[in-house]
């Protein structure tokens, strides 16, 4: 049973980490690659778990101490209608190329990252548990119940790509020469969820609705057509 | 900003609410989001009272939330090594190259898109 005491410190590290990964993040600001690299994203999970593994503290306690985040992602999700209704008028005019570049991102992620999986080696209950890995985590569970992927490696994987395309993005943005927020958002969205999203609500208001969208339609695309896939293709 | 939270406690609330009753493998919060996006179209006035406060402060600290899942994967057992070297190849590797692809087809896209309107426009001033 877990003290009071502890429930309080394991919640403040993750403030605390985040305080510091902030701070880091903002006085690079000079440094764009260096920027994107240092997301909080980034830097305050690896503290965090540096302060367990050196305190000899479960993981499942420091997540049972911070069951107060969990809850809010979901109100903070909740949220995300605000901007997605502000900024619809935008949404609207571009149904035809928002959805082509849907289908193709969500298609391309699933294959690509099947056929490299299988390619370096990986086992078919790897391969399972990559397949969901650009939706957003708890979508990406319900999916991951379904195809029979261990849900735990699934969340890592969907987390881990949510960071690298986070912290990856602008920095390919930039070299592309892509300066459409609309493009950014988007496609932060569909490749890196809600992960993604928080990162592109730092660059603008709209660039965040427009990955409010990517992950709300990416996340539903996959969430249908995935276990079909994976069922007829083991079969 | 109470009365923007309560509101968006509220609709977390009936979308938990739908995805355990009706068995749709869609999560709650995602739900939830949905049906106050209808409720905010439907509506013709404004943002109500305290809502838009409400949402770009957690959107903010939207990050900070991701933090306890993010440590997560630092703590994955029972996976053989090899395994996850394909794992972290894979996840960086087709991460970026999806990121690349889907963004350069957007822009394409959107060029055109906006191509066919100029067009049409011009037809209409035509005739």
């Amino acid at each position: 049973m877990m003290t009071a005491i502890t429930l309080t410190l394991l919640l403040t590290l993750t403030f605390v980490a985040f305080s510091i990964a902030f701070w880091l993040y903002g006085t690079n600001k000079t440094r764009p690659i260096i920027h994107s690299l240092l997301h909080p994203l980034m830097t305050a999970p690896l503290m965090v778990a540096a302060v367990l593994l050196l305190a000899n503290i479960d993981y499942q306690q420091y997540r049972d101490a911070n069951q107060p985040l969990f809850f809010l992602l979901g109100t903070a999700t909740v949220a995300l209608a605000i901007p997605l209704h502000q900024q619809f008028h935008n949404i609207r005019t571009l149904a035809k190329p928002l959805l082509i570049t849907l289908a193709f991102g969500a298609t391309f992620a699933i294959v690509s990252a099947l056929t490299t999986a299988w390619l370096l080696g990986a086992t078919i209950d790897t391969l399972i548990a990559i397949a969901p890995k650009s939706v957003t985590t708890p979508i990406a569970l319900g999916i991951a119940e379904k195809i029979g992927a261990d849900p735990s490696l699934t969340a890592g994987i969907v987390v881990f790509t949510g960071v690298v395309g986070a912290s990856c993005g602008p920095v390919l943005f930039r070299w592309l020469r892509i300066t459409d927020d609309r493009v950014k958002g988007f496609v932060l969205g569909i490749c890196a969820h809600g992960v993604g999203t928080a990162r592109a609500f730092e660059i603008s208001g709209k660039c965040g609705a427009f990955s409010s969208l990517g992950l709300g339609l990416t996340g539903a695309l996959t969430a249908i057509a995935l276990p079909w896939i994976v069922i007829s293709v083991l079969k | 900003m109470l009365r923007g939270l309560l509101t968006l406690l509220l609709f977390q609330g009936i979308g938990e609410a739908v995805a355990q009753f009706s068995g749709i493998p869609i999560p709650g919060p995602v739900i939830g989001m949905i049906l106050l996006f209808l409720a905010l179209q439907l509506r013709s006035k404004g943002l109500p009272f305290g809502l838009g406060e409400a949402s770009h402060f957690l959107i903010r600290w939207l990050s900070l939330m991701f933090i306890p899942a993010c440590v997560g994967f630092f703590f994955l057992a029972s996976i053989e090594t090899n395994q996850w070297f394909a794992i972290i190849g894979v996840v960086v590797l087709t991460t970026l190259v999806t990121m690349i692809a889907t963004a350069l087809l957007m822009k394409y896209v959107l060029m055109k898109h906006l191509l066919i309107k100029q067009q049409l426009k011009s037809e209409v001033h035509n005739q």
